[in-house]
């Protein structure tokens, strides 16, 4: 009904307003812990699948069969040093070492891709060499679905590890990119403690 | 190549749907043409599709939601028509398969794609205003949540036509829902469309959360915030706490239908009653999402039209929140049936009844505002008051419900079916009504008429009744709900009558959109000069309507609830500033319709299992996504010198209106 455009009357971004900037990264954040607490339910929804049906093996074998706690903890380990050096990445990023931030985040991306590489490993082990994959039982199902669904958020933060590095290296430490760098912190940290959960309630819970 | 996909897919041999397709496509042939006749697409890409202006994302998800709810409620009176006449030897008109997918459709319809964009358009357009506020938190991802719900209607309305709907109900309960029993793609769209709509929903609540918590004008507490605005943070929350739920919940049933797996099979372990948990514990809430930002209608404009405060802000504020609590602890109340045990079902039957408590206080506050009030019965105040007394009935029969054994009587009866109308129709869709009444002017700067307003209203109201208070009776009489035929002829009246309603709601309907027609043709007649054309109190009316772009030109300074009738009252309201600082705004973009038409590719060609399809929809909507996140122009600054224009146009001419009039009823008296 207004002829008034958002385009309309546009004068270039400039540097004389930065005081009033539109976010100043704190509104971000919350929205994104606001995300990852929506995330959690949705862990929790997968926790709850599972604990109902973790005894419905109908037949097939059971987590004690199944689970090689070694392998498994070779996996966590990896994720752990991931979040580990994702914080020092973190601290470069603070100190405004562009360098050392980018070479961080490449390791961080090497660990985190050599989880999902052991769980895409253990996956297919299950399904091929066990006979134990997601359609053989209720509660394989439900392990998949878990473990799966967990493995479906490291792999985004893994692409997402690989836009940082390449914005860092094309934009600098500036405000947004600093911003995009908590938040994927956040992920990253927020996955770790997701799987201490998985690897206590699936794994250790499932051989004893 | 094309998955499971030909053309066998088209049901030609259904005359109904192939005449309803006939009808759509000439429909939409004849608007494609009217707008590039008028050589609007460029119009319509600048200023619609790719807007970022909270404002207009609000209109057009309302606009979804008025044409979705002819789609609704088309299917609400073929099953009317189908139930009045298929008694005894009578088929009726629509075969089994059929009416299956109508009384889904139906449902699923009416409550994730009108009631939800309805209520988050209002939310859209109005909290912002409310909170002195110029966006929203994110405003690209806002145009993101439109356009993925958007992309739900366009998979749902895809279903008629290419494949077959759901036929499970508007749950879609396994087993029934599973492979075995629903072998053709009617779940799966009714999967996809949810969850991207879900998706868009679940990033709005985001949005609103942060909005409501860190940008209110200054000054403005948390208890000095407008009772809509109260009433969409508690939604929001409720957003974001339940919907993930409903993610799992289908994602699971897609796991099983995809992936060979067992959630909730009867096979290997799987428990359905599993889905029936999940997916309540979501949508119990769900109902809470959808009546209270209606609740917050209500507040407002019963405060408004009775000339008061609104009596008992906190208790109404506290009540919201309690409502919104106590929501997550009454999803049992739904499957009393399931056999979980007298204590559980006497835990989840009191919990219900509790929430009836708040409700009622509520209740209590809106009569206490209007009670010695100098009440306008215009639109709003004429919808308000119809839901305050179907509302109690429907509230009454719901407390009626929670007692587990008469719920082992009256599950799944007809008596249910009233029930749950007669909530939301005489909750949530009077007060959208009521809101669209409301701020109908503030988003267009003229008002609705109201000739045809009080007709549609009338016929709305009536032909409720006729409609629904049959089948309290037909519940009680053991008419189960979904019945495509039935053998009792004793039950064939009362059907006949509720038939009869809904043809009075089909007017109600038609008389709704000649007062659109006719408001807008006669907009000059009904111009909002003010932009305070009620006597409003909240600082949405303190802008002009429309509402400038950038909402306020000076953010408004907060002291007290009911700001801006204070200012009113103190002849300080309109200020005038000598000078206007630039404006930060963001820039439109269309990378919100772009990610969601490629994830209406990835839901379609999932439906039809077109893998590389799905690939390439899915691959597109995340690069789509990191190549909007290197775009480093997405804002812009208004000059002061061109705010100051726009603002002096409108100034000028309003401070010579109340220096004749007074401040206070200027926007009566004038509007």
């Amino acid at each position: 009904m207004t002829a008034i455009t958002a385009n309309h009357g546009a004068i270039a971004h400039g540097g004389a307003h930065d005081h009033e900037h539109h976010d100043d990264g704190s509104k971000t954040l919350l929205g994104f812990w606001i995300y990852l607490m929506s995330d959690c339910l949705i862990f929790s929804g997968l926790f709850a699948t599972f604990a109902v049906l973790g005894h419905n093996t109908a037949g097939g074998p059971t987590g004690k069969e199944l689970f090689d706690l070694k392998f498994v903890f070779g996996e966590t380990m990896l994720l752990l040093i991931s979040s580990f050096t994702f914080g020092l990445a973190m601290l470069n990023m603070h100190a405004g070492h562009r360098g050392k931030v980018i070479a961080w985040l490449f390791v961080t991306f090497l660990f985190g891709a050599g989880f999902v590489g052991m769980e895409v490993f253990e996956f297919h082990h299950l399904v091929v060499a066990e006979h134990a994959g997601p359609s053989r039982s209720a509660f394989l199902s439900a392990y998949f679905g878990l473990v799966g669904t967990h493995g479906l958020h490291v792999t985004s933060g893994l692409i997402w590890l690989l836009a940082m590095m390449v914005m860092v290296g094309k934009f600098g430490l500036n405000d947004a990119v600093q911003r995009r760098l908590s938040c994927l912190s956040l992920f990253w940290h927020f996955l770790d403690l997701v799987w201490i959960c998985v690897f206590s309630f699936v794994y250790l819970f499932g051989v004893l | 190549m094309f998955g499971k996909l030909s053309l066998s897919a088209i049901p030609f041999h259904e005359p109904i749907i192939m005449g309803t397709l006939l009808m759509v496509c000439l429909g939409g042939a004849a608007l494609l043409g009217w707008v590039t006749y008028q050589r609007k697409w460029g119009y319509l890409w600048s200023e619609w599709f790719t807007t970022v202006d909270h404002k207009r994302i609000g209109i057009m998800y309302v606009i979804l939601a008025l044409v979705m709810l002819l789609r609704g409620f088309a299917d609400a009176i073929m099953m009317r028509a189908q139930q009045a006449v298929a008694a005894s030897d009578a088929a009726g008109y629509l075969p089994p398969h059929h009416y299956d997918q109508i009384f889904t459709a139906h449902g699923v319809i009416m409550i994730f794609f009108v009631a939800m964009p309805f209520v988050v358009g209002l939310m859209n357009l109005v909290v912002p205003l409310q909170i002195g506020a110029r966006d929203v938190a994110y405003p690209f991802l806002n145009s993101l949540s439109y356009w993925l719900t958007a992309s739900g209607v366009v998979l749902v309305m895809m279903s008629m036509f290419v494949g077959d709907f759901a036929a499970t109900g508007w749950l879609a309960y396994p087993p029934l829902s599973e492979l075995k029993f629903s072998p053709t793609v009617g779940v799966d769209y009714y999967i996809w469309a949810l969850q991207l709509s879900g998706l868009g929903t679940t990033l709005s609540g985001i949005n609103f959360i942060v909005t409501i918590l860190r940008m209110r004008t200054p000054g403005m507490k948390l208890m000095q915030m407008p009772v809509f605005t109260w009433t969409a943070l508690v939604t929001n929350i409720l957003i974001v706490a339940a919907f993930p739920l409903l993610t799992v919940a289908l994602a699971l049933l897609a796991a099983d239908r995809y992936l060979d797996m067992h959630f909730f099979t009867n096979e290997l372990g799987g428990n359905a009653m599993l889905y029936v948990n999940l997916i309540w514990i979501w949508g119990h809430p769900e109902v809470y999402i959808l009546i209270l930002p209606c609740f917050g209608v209500f507040s407002e404009v019963v405060a408004t039209f009775s000339g008061k405060p609104l009596f008992g802000y906190k208790s109404m504020v506290y009540a919201t929140a309690g409502i919104g609590l106590a929501s997550f602890i009454v999803w049992l109340h739904h499957f009393f049936t399931m056999g979980s045990g007298a204590d559980v079902n006497a835990f989840f039957g009191i919990s219900t009844m509790i929430i009836s408590i708040p409700t009622g206080v509520k209740l209590f506050n809106w009569l206490f505002t209007m009670y010695r009030g100098r009440i306008r019965f215009n639109l709003p105040m004429l919808w308000t008051v119809a839901f305050m007394v179907t509302f109690t009935i429907g509230g009454m029969t719901g407390v009626l419900l929670a007692v587990p054994g008469a719920d082992f009587v009256l599950h799944n009866s007809l008596f249910l079916i009233a029930h749950f109308h007669n909530v939301i129709i005489g909750g949530v869709l009077f007060g959208l009504f009521a809101a669209v009444n409301y701020w109908f002017p503030k988003a267009f700067g003229f008002k609705l008429e109201e000739r045809w307003g009080k007709a549609s209203f009338w016929c709305w109201v009536v032909g409720f009744y006729l409609a629904f208070m049959p089948l309290y009776v037909l519940g009680l009489m053991g008419m189960t709900r979904r019945m495509n035929h039935y053998a009792n002829p004793a039950w064939q009246p009362y059907l006949i009558v509720a038939a009869v309603g809904a043809v009075f709601i089909a007017a109600g309907i038609g008389f709704m959109l000649l007062q659109f027609v006719v408001s807008i043709r006669n907009r000059a007649a009904n111009p909002d000069l003010t932009g305070d054309p009620w006597g409003g109190r909240t600082l949405e009316w303190a802008t002009s309507s429309p509402a400038p772009f950038y909402n306020f030109a000076v953010l408004p300074k907060v002291e007290e609830l009911d700001q801006f009738w204070a200012d009113k009252e103190h002849k300080r309201a309109y200020p005038r500033h000598e000078r206007y600082a630039d404006i930060h705004m963001p820039r439109n973009t269309g990378a919100g319709l772009i990610m969601s038409a490629f994830g209406t590719v990835l839901g379609f060609a999932m439906v039809w299992h077109i893998w590389w399809l799905a690939i390439a929809g899915l691959v597109g909507m995340v690069g789509t996504f990191i190549v909007r996140a290197f775009d480093t122009n997405v804002d812009y600054y208004v000059p002061g010198a061109e705010v100051e224009k726009i603002e002096r146009a409108r100034l000028v001419p309003l401070h010579k209106l109340i220096e004749n009039v007074g401040p206070a009823s200027a926007g009566e008296k004038v509007a």
